[in-house]
């Protein structure tokens, strides 16, 4: 079965991009660019794992991952962003976060992290 | 003297650190854009090799892609330069507007991250004055930060520039929250310490829902 990704960023002209690469690579890909809407679609849904940037308008991926980290504790995430303070990093690795990752991504790097949480997602 | 230089040094490079963080956050952002845009040409390129058709339009519609992140980060790189040498003179003549416009700018992420729009009204001609840039924008990004807090439902900051007499006014606007309880935190310390060093005057003023700093135009005659 192929993983089940939802990408979250505001940054629309990354989102739809990446979202095809990995969708090319027979992966299920939903995308939103705002934290707000990917709390709704993580309740209405069932996803292996959220990629998720760290700032965004309205609410910040950090306070997205808390509230999601809070109504499923097993749920996998993984932080995509420009640049993350150690301090934040330290504290998103607290929460549980599967990875804090740095933009640009390296793909092959952001796949192995994908298929890990898909595995985690099974076994939990 | 020395404690006020610390202090002073201390809350520029605040600033500083504040807006290159910014810069580079966006910077990182316009990489992994190129990035992805050359990923998936190497994954065309692939499809190619095995025989599916590309269609040119979509190199077309790549190749544009690219360029609007170049000439995005070009603008923020100028952005950065402009902040940068704003530095190499403690003091020297400006005009206000110019210096409204970059702040603006450079706070364009911090503004699009709490959903406000900041909205530089400039004099109908220059405004110049002779100040210590650098401060004075640290000045005028400390009021502006406060402001987009205190914005209100409409999410709308306007950076009005005037003259009056022998001074300069800017005039932050639109502030419908501002409360007694924000009035507690504002101006605090760093605000305060910068007006002395600027020779400048903050009003808050709740009724009309706006903040005004009142500029010299000769920092050394004030």
């Amino acid at each position: 079965m192929s993983e089940k990704v939802l990408i979250v960023d505001d940054e629309k002209d990354f989102l739809e991009i990446i979202a095809e690469r990995l969708a090319a690579r027979g992966m299920e890909v939903s995308t939103t660019t705002s934290a707000e809407d990917a709390l709704n679609m993580v309740e209405e849904n069932t996803y292996d794992v959220v990629i998720m940037d760290f700032m965004m308008p309205a609410m910040d991926g950090f306070k997205a991952l808390k509230l999601m980290k809070a109504r499923q504790s097993g749920m996998q995430i993984i932080l995509l962003t420009g640049n993350v303070p150690d301090e934040k990093r330290r504290e998103a690795e607290a929460f549980g976060v599967l990875d804090v990752i740095e933009k640009p991504p390296d793909l092959r790097d952001l796949i192995r992290k994908i298929k890990q949480a898909k595995r985690a997602q099974s076994t939990d | 003297m020395h404690a006020e230089f610390k202090r002073d040094a201390e809350v520029g490079l605040q600033f500083f650190g504040k807006m290159t963080a910014s810069i580079s956050h966006e910077i990182k952002n316009i990489l992994a854009i190129i990035n992805e845009n050359a990923g998936l040409l190497e994954d065309l390129a692939l499809m190619a090799e095995r025989g599916a058709a590309i269609e040119p339009q979509r190199l077309t519609n790549m190749s544009q892609a690219v360029m609007k992140q170049v000439r995005r980060a070009d603008t923020i790189i100028a952005n950065m330069n402009r902040l940068a040498h704003s530095a190499d003179e403690s003091i020297r003549t400006i005009d206000l507007n110019d210096l409204l416009q970059l702040l603006a700018a450079l706070s364009a992420r911090f503004a699009s991250i709490r959903g406000i729009s900041v909205l530089p009204k400039p004099s109908e001609g220059p405004l110049k004055l002779r100040t210590s840039p650098f401060f004075l924008m640290n000045l005028l990004w400390l009021c502006l930060d406060f402001a987009m807090d205190a914005a209100g439902k409409d999410k709308v900051v306007e950076l009005v520039a005037q003259k009056s007499e022998a001074e300069v006014q800017v005039f932050f606007k639109h502030l419908d929250g501002l409360g007694s309880t924000a009035l507690k935190r504002f101006p605090a310390e760093p605000e305060k310490n910068l007006c002395d060093l600027l020779g400048t005057e903050l009003k808050v003023n709740a009724g009309d829902r706006e903040i005004i700093v009142r500029i010299a135009e000769d920092i050394e005659n004030n």
